[in-house]
């Protein structure tokens, strides 16, 4: 969008071409014949947008300059400490990083994307239905668009949508059961130890004939079965036996370790007899928590509650934790531009002469070489605008990481236009260096002005 | 000629820009004469006098403020208006100052920004008959909270009590535990708590500043108010054993994964109010660690204040319990005597007792009487304060410069968020903190 608009700037030649002319050969005419209008009607004329940019765009553009060698009291003139800040600052060097980041990835996934969805459209048949729904996003203001991510987003498959589709993905293949994050219970008096796999363990080493009390505690009251018995610790007899429960009593009291007459077993827990690090014999639990290995042979074993019994159930991915939130927020920048993108390279399709490709399929090429060798050369100049479009699109990015990222992972997905806003009001308060951030991304971003106005003057010629 | 009439539009188009810029501050126009509509209509009379006062509080703090501001104008005959700041009042006021049009009082939810402003020059001095009134109301140390450099600029209008632990009654008594008095036992309660299968405490880590008041509790009670004062003017640093102590402490309640509802990453993508919900609502949690103003939000997820939702004074950590005020100061942006009337009417007894007996308001006042608080809870709170006297102290991170205390994703902020994501590394923390300080405080 902003392109267009700067594109327009340059429309002001005609006014410079009339200029120009008249300015020539008008030295050897001189006064009356003329074939423009003078000089100073041409000042007229340009007076208007000459005055408005120069308020809106070029006085702004001077003072960013002037108040960013300013410290923030706008009182101590500090010359260029500020930019010095910029780049000793590690929380800044962060955000120069993530635009970095936003720089490479974002313009090129959104430029492919659009040409896939470009060239995809060609073919078929509800083509302007389909540009219009992928065009939709760019209807909705990127704060909405913002908003509406940070939802898809959320950690809790009950409310975000990523997770929603990911855990029903994952749960199709692998279904959680038993008791997420329950826990042995812990401390010297208990007879069991959690390992590091996650495994529960008895600390002795037990025979057959003796009884074992496994204490789990940390169990959620939603997990818990319904059919659950209140535990009663085993009495021995052959075998290995012995009792999981839930080793709360529900409003205190209670002894910790044993079964007590309100605390509940645990059915339906995988328990295994391990000799010498091999599964000597499996079981699993009563409704009242009871289990027995029936027919072991007598020897020294070690009880094991293997780890699957505490699987927490799997919730996705934390798209809004420290290491995911760039790509997500680039995935929902994406979402947005990826219509506009589609358009503009459809339009450029279009354009293009039948003919080439034609004559390419009756010479034997197959589609994809068309598509490579014809298609992408001669669409290059379209890629390139939206390509440029989209770097200046992602340099200033700000709304999105704004809304996206939640406070407390803001610092790690910082950019360094939300950076100059934080510094200078929203907080920091020191317009200084956020003017002289200000004007570190006019620098950044005008390479990239001045090449897509070239681009459009060679164009025009 | 062509020139003549170049130069004339040019002219023409100047002054079009100018009565535009000219246009943007009107609302600031009828104050500008303020001053001088009060001085031929008399001395004790503010008749005609139109005043603009700019607060973050919206909704029914708004509307109980205006009643305030109503008390006011029917006693002085001033004309106010009341403009809402926003959240970010920083953020509202910066370019109001820089364009030359602050309002004529404003109230400042940090008393950070009396010194940061009072540094840019944008604040008025307080008259002698402001600062009387100051001195007959408040203690030494509340005076000194809205001064900057000996010159007093501020009053403390509102407070808001920052040591108290909510709790949901439900899962305590599932736990069988009694609301705990010492800072051991509120570890206890809480394995218990974890024992029992709910999360103990709810964290409002995506809200920084939530942190930041957890850690001064847990220091004010630990260290003692001195060293609370000499750490809050960065006068030992953030590498002091004191703080250390406090880190470790705080790594007894955040560093168990059991502890925690929703593990480390679930609280800090949860900010204020939605770990009260997860306590109140979704019942996920027991605890919230957070100031009176839970209340609200307890409210609204539907349990009753006093039945479901109850609070425990937070508990010691060191020899006494500590309290923590937050609190916004009043201050004159504008020389009027009109804006100094009102922060004269603010800081009195009768200005106090007016809010008071309005639902949701705290006064620093010490002889506003608890009487005039509308119900039991607040009476208590504002016993508390009335008790505690001399060893109440300010929220810390609201009296650092707000680029250490009060910026999202920065300062003290930021280190105590990632000390939540990783408590096991006290040193690592301190050192960040020390760095973002020494950065802060220049």
């Amino acid at each position: 969008m902003a392109v267009t608009e700067r594109l327009d700037g340059p429309q002001d030649p005609p006014v410079d071409d009339t200029g120009g002319p008249t300015s020539g050969p008008a030295d050897t005419p001189r006064t009356r014949r003329r074939l423009g209008p003078s000089p100073t009607i041409a000042i007229v004329f340009l007076l208007p947008a000459a005055l408005l940019l120069g308020i809106w765009v070029v006085y702004p553009i001077g003072y960013s300059i002037v108040r960013s060698m300013y410290d923030s009291t706008n009182q101590v003139f500090v010359g260029l400490e500020n930019y010095g800040t910029i780049f000793s600052d590690a929380g800044t060097l962060k955000t120069i990083r993530n635009n970095l980041i936003w720089v490479i990835v974002a313009p090129i996934v959104v430029t492919t994307i659009g040409l896939i969805f470009a060239v995809l459209t060609e073919r078929i048949k509800w083509a302007t239905a389909f540009k219009l729904i992928v065009f939709m996003p760019m209807a909705v203001s990127l704060m909405a668009a913002g908003v509406i991510f940070r939802l898809v987003y959320d950690e809790d498959p009950d409310k975000g949508v990523a997770n929603a589709i990911m855990t029903v993905v994952h749960d199709t293949f692998s279904s959680s059961q038993g008791y997420p994050e329950a826990r042995a219970r812990e401390g010297d008096q208990s007879p069991v130890a959690a390992q590091e796999d996650g495994s529960v363990v008895t600390k002795q080493p037990v025979e057959s004939g003796q009884t074992v009390l496994i204490p789990i505690v940390g169990v959620k009251p939603e997990v818990m079965p319904a059919d659950a018995q209140p535990a009663v610790a085993a009495t021995g007899g052959d075998g290995l036996s012995g009792t999981v429960w839930f080793d709360f009593t529900p409003g205190g009291g209670g002894v910790n370790g044993q079964p007590d007459p309100t605390e509940k077993g645990l059915p339906g827990m995988t328990v295994e007899a391990v000799s010498d690090g091999e599964v000597a014999a499996t079981a699993t639990t009563a409704a009242d928590g009871s289990f027995r290995f029936d027919g072991l042979p007598s020897g020294s074993y070690e009880v094991r509650l293997p780890q699957e019994n505490f699987t927490a159930a799997y919730n996705g991915l934390t798209w809004l934790g420290p290491t995911l939130i760039t790509p997500a927020i680039i995935g929902a920048f994406v979402w947005v531009w990826a219509g506009f993108a589609m358009v503009l390279i459809a339009a450029g399709l279009a354009a293009i002469p039948r003919d080439a490709l034609e004559a390419a399929r009756i010479d034997g090429a197959t589609e994809w070489q068309v598509f490579r060798r014809i298609t992408v050369p001669l669409l290059s100049p379209v890629l390139l605008v939206v390509f440029v479009t989209m770097i200046i699109n992602t340099l200033k990015v700000f709304d999105l990481v704004f809304i996206i990222a939640p406070p407390s992972v803001q610092p790690e997905a910082n950019v360094i236009a939300l950076e100059m806003w934080r510094v200078a009001f929203g907080g920091g308060n020191n317009q200084g260096l956020g003017s002289a951030l200000a004007v570190f991304l006019l620098i950044l971003v005008l390479p990239f002005m001045i090449m897509n106005i070239r681009r459009f003057k060679r164009g025009e010629s | 000629m062509r020139k003549g009439r170049a130069t004339a539009i040019l002219a023409g188009l100047a002054l079009a820009v100018t009565a535009c810029g000219g246009n943007a501050p009107t609302t600031s126009q009828p104050t500008e004469s303020a001053p001088a509509a009060s001085e031929s209509g008399g001395a004790k009379t503010l008749e005609g006098v139109t005043l603009e006062v700019a607060a973050k509080w919206t909704g029914e703090e708004q509307k109980n403020f205006e009643q305030v501001l109503k008390a006011f104008s029917d006693k002085t005959g001033a004309k106010v208006t009341y403009a809402s700041t926003g959240e970010d009042t920083g953020a509202y006021l910066g370019p109001r100052i820089q364009g030359g049009s602050p309002p004529d009082v404003a109230i400042l939810p940090q008393p950070g920004l009396v010194q940061q402003y009072a540094e840019q020059k944008a604040l008025k001095p307080l008259t002698e008959d402001v600062t009387k009134e100051i001195d007959a109301n408040y203690t030494e140390y509340w005076k000194e909270l809205g001064s900057a450099d000996g010159q007093v600029y501020g009053v403390l209008i509102k407070a808001a009590h920052k040591s108290l632990v909510w709790y949901q009654s439900k899962a305590f008594e599932d736990a069988g535990v009694q609301p705990p008095t010492t800072w051991d036992e509120l570890v206890t309660a809480s394995q218990t708590i974890a024992d029992s299968g709910t999360a103990p405490f709810s964290f409002c880590g995506a809200s920084g500043w939530t942190l930041t008041d957890l850690f001064e509790n847990v220091y004010l009670s630990s260290a003692g108010p001195e060293k609370y004062d000499q750490l809050s003017k960065h006068e030992i640093p953030w590498t002091d054993p004191s703080v250390a102590t406090a880190l470790e402490k705080i790594a007894q309640i955040a560093g168990k994964k059991e502890f925690v509802a929703g593990g480390t990453s679930g609280a800090l993508q949860t900010d204020f109010p939605t770990c009260v919900t997860k306590v109140y609502g979704e019942k996920e949690a027991a605890m919230v660690i957070e100031a009176d103003f839970v209340a609200v939000t307890a409210e609204e997820s539907g349990a009753k204040v006093g039945e479901e939702a109850k609070y425990f004074p937070f508990p010691k950590v060191g020899d006494t319990a500590p309290v923590v005020l937050g609190g916004d100061v009043a201050v004159a942006m504008k020389d009027s005597p009109g804006a100094m009337a009102l922060l004269q009417f603010l800081a009195s007894k009768e200005g106090g007792e007016v809010w008071a007996k309005l639902p949701g308001y705290l006064s620093p006042n010490r002889n506003v009487s608890p009487d005039n608080y509308p119900n039991e809870m607040t009476k208590q709170l504002g016993q508390t304060i009335v008790t505690a006297g001399e060893s109440v102290r300010y929220d810390m991170s609201d009296l650092a410069p707000s680029a250490f205390g009060g910026t999202d994703g920065k300062g003290e902020w930021k280190v105590l968020q990632d000390f939540l994501r990783d408590p096991s590394d006290v040193k690592g923390a301190q050192e960040a903190l020390e760095a973002e300080a020494k950065k802060a405080w220049k």
